[in-house]
């Protein structure tokens, strides 16, 4: 059993516990057992960069101070947007060691910045990618549409995490998993992110445009890799139906429970019933185990620096 | 005991902003042997020359350091002036206080006391310095213009015209470069081939040019008036001489579908082919890579076809040696690759295409015979966008840099779709629209106004089909960036500039700079923008930055002048710090010990072999000896030799050492 560093943040502790569910349950069958941060802290979301500069850097060096201490080299971090960040602070204070210092009295830790911050696909692929495709049982035969929103790619400067306009990560797992990603053109459209309570008619129109999109080509499925974009894709159907004058029913899964199922773990232990709009995907026969269709090669050549 | 003159420029406020000149003058004034010293805001001017050639007469002057810029910049200026006051012109050195102190310091007391240090360094090295005279080598009268799009055509010509031999070195199958893809071209609208074929035809019948296409340069050595070049040409597979350019071989191949290059992948071409009719020469070669004769070992029906058997398919590749007194570097430019902005989906929708597929589909020669019609069906599309700045100015995705000739083209594009397609609507996302040159704006108007395009200041964030259509969303910031969502039928990027591919490698070859975006690097920005920093190197056209035709043309007639001028001489004077082995007395003769490891190491072949004999004629001793006209003063050779018999001229290791011992001894 091979023990990996957890960053949970808040959302996975209530309205994501099913991401939190299917990512340590995927782990587990890869012989992966996540440890949560001791003591961690909320990781100051979309509120406190807007708020107060040093409180925005403190509250996340915490977090990776306390990693640190505990021996901790890599923080699985599945939510995109604490992901984003962890990955930003280490940034700024890697570029200021004043600045750093300074933090590290504030949140009275010692702080080196030495722990890899990994989000749910780096982790995926830094441990479990090789060892996929021979445990895939269930072939995920599924259109998918891979919905990365824009915390998981961006800025490209700092998190240097595949492409940013058109990014093929997940699309890669997906097909590793026995499905169907297909291209479409919402990937990395903004979903309405935290004006999910203020300003849901915005959230309606912008999620709604994307699942539009989707539909219209066909996908059977959405596949996300951020609790914020699944509330606001899943959980915000009845105001973006309204919007789209129509009844859309296609479901919102996190990658790792696309991987889960393809894995043979049950639609239960994966939390697919905790989802506000049914996953009922239809039932397909058996194939040949299929690995799907060999990825077209994806050319990444964007430019990792400036 | 010396008497040497210090001079100390201001360089405008380029030093004395940070540099006391003044103390500095007075200061090093004072040092053992200098007899004369002062300051002067221009050195380099008039009045600051004479004041140099007034003060070596006046004290009688036997050795003068210029404390100034690099000498890379004056030192030949400051050299001259000296040889005209009667001062042998090695006795003058320059002390370099501008970019070694001046630039790189604050205004300080240390950095006054910096550029002393420099000064008094210089001083002692000139009491080390020998009257040296200049060397003497032929020029050869031949110059090699590499590349031949428009601008390799324009110096060959203007050249060959002055009375001189001109190889010209092309490495496709046809001379004409980009500009032979192109359709009309701003800001006259006229026709590409019209203004362009006659001139290729006129480079192959000069009779002072000498044409090798499909041919690359493998080697460059030696120096300005004495270059000794390799031309690999590769193999044709056929014989030239025999082929009468009819073409038959070309109808008969069986591979015909090879995308064809140059019409952006829009047509097709067989193995065996000519680039376009037009072609100069107008014969074939075989494609070896596509070729089934090649892959499979079976087909020759080229060979049984050909009327005259001109079909060679055991030819080899050949390497010629040429030797030329010059070499114009005409290499042009490439387009930027589209995998840079996934976001435009070129490669994914047939439809989005770049700005020199678009010259192919508006070319009277063109896949489509100049109709404009959509690669994936064939239609004509009634809604165009066209995207400028594709990946220029752009550092976070592409290049930093405007490449300067897509606005003017993408104006010209939208104005011939408008002549073509009268009920389409052209659209243009910009960021600026950059058209400064002669009659450039108003052509630009006549394609907002007359031609009713739709300029909309904004960038393009995404491009994605839908139905049949292609949906551009971009935003539009004089309206207060309001997103906008184009359904177009088609989409032309506006492809940037780039260096050509193969750039950075033939500058290694040939020994010429080049920048960041391997572009060559001219000599000066302003005042050398044909010369590289290597002599005898110019440069011609598009290779030396993104450029348009009239500005390729002037480059290159530019460069002609300069080969011109050097071939107007019989004979180059070149500076004499070269490598000398030392002589001696008999029965010594020299510190050499014939070893000749120097030989192994000198890149430039300089080291040669001198047989001592006695009287009777009998070989006593091998020795070194340089070859002044090849050696380059690299000293390589000197930092080699076990028995220091090796010493260069104005760097020998008596002046380094004087100059290291004269820092230390502060
Ligand atoms: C889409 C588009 C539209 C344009 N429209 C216009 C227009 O309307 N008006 C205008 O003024 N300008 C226009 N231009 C610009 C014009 O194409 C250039 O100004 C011009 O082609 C530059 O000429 P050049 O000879 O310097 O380079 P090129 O045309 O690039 O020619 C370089 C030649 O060198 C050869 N070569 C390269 N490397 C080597 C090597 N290592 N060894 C031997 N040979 C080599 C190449 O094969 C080529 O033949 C346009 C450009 C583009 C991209
Ligand atoms: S031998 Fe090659 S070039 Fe000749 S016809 Fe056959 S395929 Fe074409
Ligand atoms: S010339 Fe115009 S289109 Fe081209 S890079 Fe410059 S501003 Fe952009
Ligand atoms: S290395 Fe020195 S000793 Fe040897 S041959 Fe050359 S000059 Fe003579
Ligand atoms: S200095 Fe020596 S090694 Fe360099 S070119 Fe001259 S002879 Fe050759």
């Amino acid at each position: 059993m091979i023990k990996v560093g957890f960053y949970p943040g808040c959302s996975m502790k209530g309205g994501a516990q099913e991401y939190q569910e299917s990512v340590t349950a995927l782990a587990k069958v890869f012989d992966i057992e996540l440890v949560e941060v001791p003591d961690w802290n909320c990781c100051g979301a979309t509120a406190a960069h807007n708020m107060n500069k040093e409180l925005s850097l403190s509250l996340p060096a915490r977090i990776m101070a306390l990693a640190e201490k505990e021996g901790i080299t890599d923080i699985v971090v599945p939510c995109a947007a604490c992901y984003n960040r962890l990955s930003l602070v280490k940034h700024e204070l890697a570029e200021d060691p004043s600045l750093s210092s300074k933090v590290a009295s504030i949140i009275d830790l010692k702080y080196q910045g030495t722990t890899q911050i990994l989000n749910i696909i780096q982790f995926i692929d830094k441990y479990i990618t090789d060892k996929l495709e021979e445990k895939v049982v269930k072939p995920f035969d599924y259109k998918s549409a891979c919905y990365y929103g824009c915390l998981l790619v961006r800025p490209h400067s700092i998190l240097k995490f595949d492409r940013v306009e058109d990014p093929q990560s997940m699309d890669v797992l997906v097909r590793k998993a026995g499905g169907n990603a297909i291209d479409w053109a919402f990937k990395t459209e903004c979903c309405g992110a935290g004006l999910s309570v203020s300003r849901t008619d915005t959230v309606a129109r912008l999620s709604g445009n994307i699942l539009k999109d989707a539909v219209d080509r066909e996908a059977e499925v959405v596949v996300v890799a951020c609790p914020m974009c699944h509330s606001n894709l899943d959980m915000r159907r009845p105001e973006i139906n309204k919007f789209l004058e129509k009844k859309i029913d296609v479901p919102v899964m996190y990658i790792s429970q696309v991987l889960g199922l393809a894995v043979g773990i049950d639609a239960k232990t994966l939390g697919l019933n905790r989802h506000m709009t049914e996953v009922n995907l239809p039932v397909r026969p058996a194939k040949e185990p299929a690995v799907a269709a060999v990825p077209e090669k994806v050319v990444i050549t964007q430019k990792t620096e400036a | 005991m010396s008497r040497i003159g210090v001079f100390v420029c201001h360089c405008g406020e380029n030093i004395s902003a940070t540099v006391n000149c003044e103390k500095v003058a007075k200061i090093t004034g004072e040092l053992k042997g200098v007899e004369f010293s002062t300051d002067y805001k221009y050195m380099c001017s008039y009045p600051g020359q004479t004041l140099i050639k007034e003060a070596i007469k006046e004290h009688k002057l036997d050795g003068v350091v210029v404390a100034a810029c690099s000498p890379r910049m004056h030192e030949p200026t400051f050299r001259k002036a000296c040889a005209e006051a009667g001062l042998n012109p090695f006795l003058c050195e320059m002390s370099n206080i501008r970019e070694h102190c001046s630039w790189v310091h604050p205004k300080d007391d240390l950095t006054t006391e910096k550029a002393q240090d420099l000064v008094r360094v210089m001083v002692e090295k000139v009491k080390k310095n020998k009257a040296l005279n200049s060397i003497k080598v032929p020029v050869t009268k031949t110059a090699l213009v590499i590349g031949g799009g428009i601008a390799g055509i324009q110096a060959a010509l203007d050249i060959a015209n002055c009375g001189h031999k001109v190889i010209m070195v092309e490495r496709q199958p046809s001379i004409g470069g980009h500009m032979s893809q192109l359709s009309e071209t701003f800001p006259t609208l006229d026709c590409s081939q019209c203004i362009l074929t006659p001139r290729m035809v006129e480079v192959a019948q000069h009779p002072n040019i000498t044409l090798h296409t499909y041919s690359e340069v493998e080697s460059v050595d030696g120096f300005i008036g004495n270059f000794k070049v390799k031309i690999r040409k590769r193999s044709k597979s056929i014989d030239e001489h025999l082929c009468t350019g009819c073409g038959l071989c070309t109808t008969k191949c069986p591979q015909k579908k090879i995308p064809n290059e140059f019409e952006r992948g829009l047509g097709f071409r067989p193995a065996i082919y000519v680039p376009f009719p037009q072609a100069v020469p107008n014969k074939p070669v075989i494609d070896r890579e596509h070729c089934t004769y090649y892959i499979k070992g079976k087909c020759k029906i080229c060979e049984i076809v050909c009327p005259t058997k001109a079909i060679r398919f055991d030819q080899e590749d050949e390497v010629i040696d040429v030797a030329v007194g010059a070499i114009v570097m005409a290499t042009g430019f490439d387009v930027l690759k589209t995998d840079y902005f996934p976001e435009y989906g070129y490669g994914k929708y047939a439809d989005v295409i770049d700005g020199l597929a678009f010259e192919r589909l508006a070319s009277a020669s063109g896949p489509t015979q100049g109709e404009i019609r959509r690669p994936s069906d064939g239609k004509i599309p009634k809604k165009i966008v066209f995207v400028a700045c594709a990946g220029s100015r752009d550092p976070a995705k592409g290049i930093e840099y405007c490449s300067k000739i897509c606005c003017m083209y993408t104006a010209k594009h939208a104005m011939l779709y408008k002549h073509k397609v009268h009920d389409g609507i052209p659209y243009v996302f910009y960021m600026d629209i950059r058209a400064g040159g002669k009659n450039y704006e108003e052509f630009v108007r006549r394609t907002i106004v007359e031609d009713e395009t739709q300029y909309i200041r904004g960038r393009v964030s995404t491009i994605y089909e839908k139905n049949g259509k292609l949906i551009v969303k971009g935003a539009d910031t004089l309206m207060g960036a309001q997103p906008v969502e184009i359904e177009a039928d088609m989409v032309v990027l506006a492809t940037a500039g780039v260096a050509n591919h193969g750039a950075e490698e033939l500058a290694q070859t040939v020994h010429i700079s080049y920048d960041p975006y391997k572009f060559f690097a001219e000599a000066h920005p302003k005042l050398k923008p044909v010369e590289t920093n290597t002599a005898g190197i110019f440069l011609a056209g598009a290779c030396q930055a993104p450029k348009d035709i009239p500005e390729s043309v002037a480059a290159a007639s530019g460069a002609a002048v300069k080969v011109a001028a050097l071939f107007s001489n019989d004979e180059l004077t070149r500076d004499p710090l070269v490598a000398v082995v030392n002589r001696s007395a008999p029965p010594v003769y020299s510190q050499c010990v014939g070893c000749f490891l120097c030989q192994s190491v000198c890149p430039y072949q300089a080291i040669e072999r001198e047989e001592i004999k006695n009287r009777n004629g009998e070989v006593i001793k091998t020795l070194a000896r340089v070859n002044e006209g090849l050696c380059q003063g690299c000293g390589t050779c000197v930092a080699l030799c076990r028995t220091k018999a090796i010493d260069i001229h104005g760097y020998s290791n008596q002046q380094v050492y004087t100059e290291i011992m004269a820092l230390l001894n502060d």
